[in-house]
């Protein structure tokens, strides 16, 4: 055994690059799930995201382009789902999982031509001073403009969900569709936009993938980050600051460890690879020993009528 | 004779006619473990299945299945393409081992091919390559280039096949560089690009300057890329990461051995066999290795690869020692295929642990 081969520096930072896809890709399902819609379709829309994000950056040699186009991707397929679930009352976990199929083979149809091809590099900030700083530097303040962005979009809506009016009103829809109705709240057209805010996150997540983590286009290359982040969602009780606390737990065992076993800690394999998964939840669960509870609404069709 | 009876004989017939084409046809089956596009792994298998249909033109109808995961899944997918009328159904993937059996036994006329697995029944053959003949050239090249002395190795699963693909590169890494060291990571997935990556970029923060890689993906090789250090395609050329980061590579080359193995069930002489073929009939092919390396080096490798075609050279010759000291092979003794397709030991010299 040779810890001394770990150096924690480049543990946490890689640990934040390995969260913020999931970390993005949660935080939209929290919106869509808080206004009381329950999109399985996270999956789909992440590796939409990937590909949309991918050929868009390589086209245009700009990895912002990208982001942007992967989160149009990623929301116009959440549209989909929306189109389906809210107009067309269809079931919703039917539409969610159709959708990640779908998305799985758009993405791989769109992705035609795009294996091997290199991305151009998403810049890290350079932040005078600031990312010059011996241990903080490397950590806190060199990373790309995504990671602070995810960051602040945590913040974001913790605020606008607890702190706003909209926030309110979202989620009243979420607790009462019924009664968010009565008191003439637009049901439909809060949930849609509800849905596309999280088409798009799971889009940027996706790209953030393809254009920063891998950096590369592979089918399929998603390969469970959304069924993770959904599962996220539920464990952290529908919270955003422990979505990031879950996040960062999930994101950064997952690194540390690869990082035992290079280093050839006496820990049995096995455990190392289950610790991520066991460790958060185990974590989250605990923490959600309070009295949160899903959304009264969540998964429920609604219609005016009802 | 009426209009209607007569297009409805017509119909019949051309019913019949098409029931008889339909029979004429070898429909061939594939399960693959990742998407065709993996880039490794699942997409030579792809091109195997692709040219079985072009060698067979009109005489063979494929299908295939792509990311069905090993284990329980496996069964369903494997019964619905038999069920589906396949005729031969390749299922390429170590973990389709027990599903496979279980599907053939009640499919007796179906028949099976199952790589790199070692069940066999009336209606099931294995098949696979001497990957780690490739491996052995690689560690040699691996050996040589690495500054660091330190190589990483993305490890799937603790099978077989893939200690033995360790064991070969290390032996062989060694022997040209005595203070060369293994970090091996184990990421329990074939395919997972994010999880690759991130091993990769583990093993190159712990100083590894060389990744070896045994899963499917080409995630390993953006991540040796950005990182400025060298790696080797695993299972296809993978050349788009050519020259640099990817000096060389290991090609399957299943095409032959699927045009075969169609044409005996097309012929009736299918029978079930266990292949192992290496790099002298073709199956395991070594990519071309890059100017990145030294040419005293390629030259080397080149001549190894000679060797092993020859038969001259088998990359298991004593003498050597398993991890715990205890003899294996004598002086000049060459490992046989029993213990090969069976390890499940480290060779001397390894300090990491396979998992139990």
């Amino acid at each position: 055994m040779d810890l001394s081969s770990i150096n924690p520096t480049l543990l946490l930072a890689s640990l934040i690059v390995a969260s913020t896809p999931i970390l993005l890709a949660a935080l939209g399902e929290l919106v869509v799930e808080r206004a009381g819609v329950l999109n399985l379709g996270v999956e789909g829309m992440m590796i939409t995201g990937a590909i949309c994000g991918f050929a868009i950056a390589v086209n245009t040699g700009s990895p912002f382009v990208g982001f942007i186009a992967a989160a149009m991707g990623g929301a116009l397929l959440a549209l989909l789902f929306g189109v389906l679930t809210q107009f067309a009352l269809a079931n919703q976990v039917a539409s969610g999982l159709a959708l990640t199929l779908f998305g799985l083979g758009l993405s791989a149809l769109l992705g035609q031509g795009y294996q091997g091809i290199k991305p151009p590099p998403t810049n890290s900030l350079d932040i005078p001073f600031l990312s010059d700083l011996p241990i903080l530097g490397p950590i806190l303040f060199s990373h790309d403009l995504m990671v602070y962005l995810a960051l602040a979009l945590v913040a974001a809506v913790w605020f606008v969900l607890n702190r706003t009016r909209a926030g309110l009103i979202l989620r009243a829809v979420g607790e009462n569709h019924g009664a968010a109705h009565a008191l003439g709240y637009k049901v439909i057209r809060i949930r849609i936009m509800a849905i596309l805010f999280g088409g798009a996150c799971a889009g940027l997540g996706g790209a953030y993938l393809s254009l920063v983590r891998v950096p590369q286009w592979t089918e399929g290359m998603t390969a469970g980050s959304g069924w993770i982040a959904l599962a996220l969602v539920v464990f952290a009780s529908w919270k955003a600051g422990r979505i990031l606390l879950g996040a960062w737990l999930f994101g950064g065992i997952s690194v540390l460890q690869l990082n035992l076993q290079a280093a050839g800690v006496a820990i049995p394999v096995e455990y190392l690879s289950m610790s991520p998964y066991l460790i958060t939840i185990l974590v989250l669960v605990i923490m959600s020993a309070d009295k949160s509870r899903a959304p009264g609404s969540l998964g429920r069709t609604f219609h005016a009528s009802d | 004779m009426s209009l209607t009876r007569f297009l409805a004989s017509a119909v019949v017939a051309l019913g019949l006619a098409g029931t008889a084409l339909a029979e004429d046809k070898t429909k061939v089956g594939f399960i693959y473990v990742g998407p065709v596009g993996d880039g490794g792994w699942t997409y030579e298998h792809d091109q195997g299945r692709l040219a079985v249909e072009e060698h067979f033109g009109d005489k063979v109808e494929t299908v295939f299945q792509e990311s069905v995961p090993e284990g329980a899944d496996a069964e369903r997918a494997i019964t619905q393409m038999a069920l589906q009328g396949a005729d031969l159904i390749f299922t390429t993937s170590f973990g389709y081992m027990d599903a496979t059996i279980n599907v053939a036994s009640k499919f007796p006329d179906v028949k099976f091919e199952h790589a790199t697995g070692f069940k066999t029944a009336d209606n099931v053959s294995v098949y696979s390559a001497r990957f780690y003949e490739g491996r052995a050239i690689q560690g040699h090249i691996a050996g040589k280039m690495t500054k660091s002395n330190v190589i990483g190795y993305i490890a799937s699963f603790p099978i077989p096949e893939v200690i033995r693909g360790i064991n070969a590169a290390y032996i062989h890494a060694k022997a040209v560089n005595p203070d060369v060291e293994f970090k091996i990571i184990w990421v329990y997935t074939w395919f997972d690009p994010p999880k690759e990556a991130d091993a990769a970029t583990a093993l190159i923060d712990q100083g590894a300057d060389v990744i070896l890689q045994h899963t499917d993906s080409t995630a390993p090789q953006a991540a040796a890329e950005k990182a400025g250090v060298i790696s080797f395609g695993q299972a296809s050329d993978m050349a788009e990461y050519a020259p640099l980061p990817r000096v060389s590579s290991i090609i399957d080359n299943w095409a032959p051995y699927y045009i075969a193995r169609t044409q005996a069930v097309m012929d009736g002489t299918w029978e079930s066999t266990e292949t192992w073929d290496g790099i002298a009939p073709g199956m395991v092919e070594i990519g071309e290795i890059s100017d990145a390396v030294p040419a005293d080096v390629k030259t080397e490798a080149l001549e190894m690869k000679r060797l092993i075609a020859a038969g001259e050279y088998h990359p298991f010759t004593g003498p050597l020692n398993k991890q715990d000291g205890t003899a294996w092979l004598a002086d000049g003794e060459v490992a046989d295929d029993g213990t090969l397709l069976g390890m499940d030991f480290y060779v001397e010299g390894i300090t990491a642990e396979i998992p139990k």
